[in-house]
């Protein structure tokens, strides 16, 4: 393999059912990228990000993710994955801090980093004393994304993160993910919006048909 | 490696089972013969104790199926290269299992009603049986529940094995429970049957032939399924070749 | 080793806590499914309208309605896991399966055993049954093992359910042919601790040995099961 790749997923083929939702893609991510997966709704956005996840499994081909094989090595590769699709993953029935600090018991994470966590995302005492059913699409976004800070993820794979957020919110999640890359994590976020994402991203792939046509240059 | 390609799996008919399904059919019309003519009637039951030639030796395959079954779910799960010709194994066993089961408990309860005057007993031994048709109804519906070939052959072999280790538990179980109330006066089925020298050997004659049996259908059902999931192979060709060519349209 | 162990446990316990909080707060044992058994005892009270029947019947009026509550509880219990899709969470992280399972039938044996105390009081007073002490230690017991065999396979078969959509109907048919031992038991030692039918309380002892057993092997098999099966 020669240089570090973060994820080397070549012909993979991934069915939903029995459609081939990617066909024979091939895309490789180094370490310290921050890269916009771009593309047509359908085209396989998501169902790249879920296999890189090891959310789904392959039917052809073969990935690597932080140099682990996604089949054979899957506990390796988790350990360092966050995911955050087009669900946020939380409990809605418990408040957002609960959510917060049963992640941060789940992972070992002391109180501090779960309430700088909490901070960083913007969440209020307010917001944390919320059940998470009654807080809004952007609320629960930034809940999700405080989540994922607290698991401490050296590849952060985002599904339209930006969806349903309001400028502010949005903003916010970019610094939060340059602050994750100037920590040395690498992101990868899915968008059908080009214009946020390319004033953000370092490079763009290109999906259509359940292919990568375009890889821009690494 | 999960990128198996389709290929050609063996056709279903070979010499060598041709040559078992013919065993399967002689030894069929051979235990008929001892069943139903050379074989004495039983002093108390009369002709119904040649229902016991049908009965015992199904019961015994099913047990031997279901065994069977979590042996290639074993092989599966701990074998290095993971087989699923293993796990195809394992689901043609318990098909047929059920089946036989099926005809174990039809005829254990004609039996009954002949021999007890009642269809249905609460024997430990009927008891575990039916209990144990319906857990391996449950394992074949897992089968069905889709996914790649590889998620059905792991789910399915944990369920096997959870399923076989229900049959001394839920045996044992029935066994102590029916222990605590009075026995049933009447005729329990085969044990008690004094059986002369000819009655042993086409019970045992009868063992073999359903063995031969089992083992023709499970061959049979084994190569089935292999055709089965090669298809599934082949439509990922034309799936995926589908793709390509909207792909080019759009 | 024993560092990951002690990890498991710590999941096992924020998962625990998770789910009897997330209960609490739906109010779904209190304010429906205990009503629902209640009003059962007591429709059965008018149908067989005999106390030496409804006597002869307790314990196995409450064992059956305890399994009942467990395909409910259960399902419930995997059903907050997948509203929000929390179980991918979960799997991406790659939290310790062993602690999700054991958090699971943690929570499930308290709910059980809280619905079990339930009917057994009301079991007492509606249908004059009758405890001593040594029969009460023997209901306790019975009613813990118990609850742990049935939670350790519903947890399995749960997991196995919610993994993929339109897989409720098969939590059934897998989970109540697979728990008849558990009913068997738990239904005779309880008739020997409120000695229905002339029942002694020391011949329920061995029935109790017989959830133990049965606890302990699918308590073992699904903590090494539930990861495989839930992890598709």
């Amino acid at each position: 393999m020669g240089e570090t790749s973060v994820v080397d997923v070549r012909d993979a083929v991934v069915l939903l059912g029995s459609f081939p939702a990617l066909a024979e893609a091939n895309v490789r991510i180094n370490a310290g990228e921050l890269v916009v997966v771009h593309g047509p709704n359908g085209a396989g956005k998501t169902t790249l990000l879920r296999l890189c996840a090891g959310l789904l499994p392959l039917s052809r081909g073969s990935a690597r993710i932080m140099g682990f094989d996604i089949e054979a090595e899957r506990s390796l590769v988790r350990a360092s994955v966050g995911f955050l699709g087009h669900a946020n993953g939380l409990y809605l029935d418990l408040t957002a801090g609960e959510n917060l600090s049963f992640w941060g018991h789940v992972v070992g994470a002391n109180r501090e980093e779960v309430t700088a966590a909490a901070v960083r995302m913007g969440l209020n005492d307010r917001l944390l004393a919320t059940p998470v059913a009654r807080l809004s699409a952007g609320q629960k976004r930034r809940t999700a994304l405080a989540v994922m800070a607290v698991r401490r993820a050296s590849l952060w794979l985002l599904d339209e993160p930006h969806a349903g957020l309001d400028a502010a919110g949005r903003d916010e999640i970019d610094a939060l993910l340059r602050d994750a890359v100037a920590a040395g994590a690498t992101v990868v976020i899915a968008s059908h919006e080009l214009e946020r994402s390319a004033s953000l991203a370092s490079r763009r792939i290109e999906v259509v048909g359940g292919r990568i046509i375009e890889q821009g240059e690494r | 490696m999960p990128s198996a390609t389709a290929s050609v799996p063996p056709p279903t008919r070979t010499a060598a089972t041709r040559n078992l399904g013919l065993l399967a059919i002689a030894g069929s019309v051979v235990l008929a013969l001892l069943g139903l003519i050379f074989t004495a009637e039983d002093v108390d039951q009369g002709s119904s104790v040649r229902i016991m030639y049908v009965h015992v030796p199904t019961a015994w395959v099913a047990y031997l199926a279901f065994v069977f079954t979590a042996v290639c779910s074993a092989g599966h799960l701990w074998g290095k290269k993971h087989s699923l010709n293993l796990d195809r194994l394992a689901g043609a066993s318990a098909e047929v299992g059920v089946i036989f089961m099926g005809v174990t408990l039809v005829t254990g309860s004609l039996w009954g009603r002949l021999s007890w005057g009642t269809y249905w007993q609460w024997d430990p031994r009927l008891t575990t049986t039916a209990f144990l048709f319906v857990t391996y109804i449950g394992y074949l519906a897992v089968r069905g529940l889709g996914g790649t070939q590889r998620q059905r052959a792991k789910r399915s072999a944990i369920v096997a094995l959870f399923a076989v280790l229900e049959i001394p538990l839920v045996h044992f179980s029935v066994v102590i429970w029916r222990s605590l109330h009075q026995q049933a006066t009447v005729l329990r089925p085969n044990g008690d049957v004094t059986m002369d020298g000819l009655m042993l050997f086409s019970l045992i004659f009868g063992v073999a032939v359903f063995t031969t049996i089992f083992a023709w259908l499970v061959l049979h059902r084994n190569r089935v399924l292999a055709m089965e999931d090669a298809m599934e192979l082949r439509g990922i060709d034309t799936a995926l070749a589908a793709r390509r060519s909207e792909e080019v349209s759009s | 080793m024993s560092a990951s162990i002690n990890r498991t446990f710590g999941i096992a316990k924020a998962v625990a806590s998770k789910d009897l909080r997330v209960e609490m707060r739906s109010r779904v044992m209190t304010n429906q499914i205990l009503p629902f058994a209640a009003i059962v005892m007591v429709l059965f009270a008018f149908a067989l309208d005999n106390d030496g029947v409804l006597q002869r019947v307790a314990p196995g009026l409450v064992w059956m309605a305890t399994l009942f509550t467990s395909l409910v509880v259960v399902q419930r219990s995997f059903a907050v896991e997948a509203a929000d899709s929390a179980i991918d969470a979960l799997r991406v992280a790659g939290v310790a399966p062993q602690g999700v399972y054991l958090g699971k039938v943690a929570a499930l044996v308290v709910q059980l055993v809280a619905f079990e105390a339930v009917l057994a009081f009301l079991a007492l007073i509606l249908y004059r049954v009758n405890v001593d002490a040594h029969g009460a230690v023997l209901l306790v017991t019975t009613c813990l093992l118990g609850s742990l065999g049935i939670a350790a396979l519903a947890a399995v078969y749960g997991g196995l359910s919610i993994a993929g959509r339109g897989r409720e109907t098969l939590l059934p048919l897998l989970l109540l042919p697979a728990v008849a031992p558990v009913l068997i038991g738990a239904t005779r030692a309880t008739e020997s601790a409120f000695g229905s039918d002339g029942a002694r309380v020391v011949e329920g002892w061995p029935w109790v040995g017989l959830l133990a057993v049965f606890g302990a092997v699918f308590l073992f098999g699904g903590t090494l099961g539930f990861g495989p099966l839930t992890d598709e």
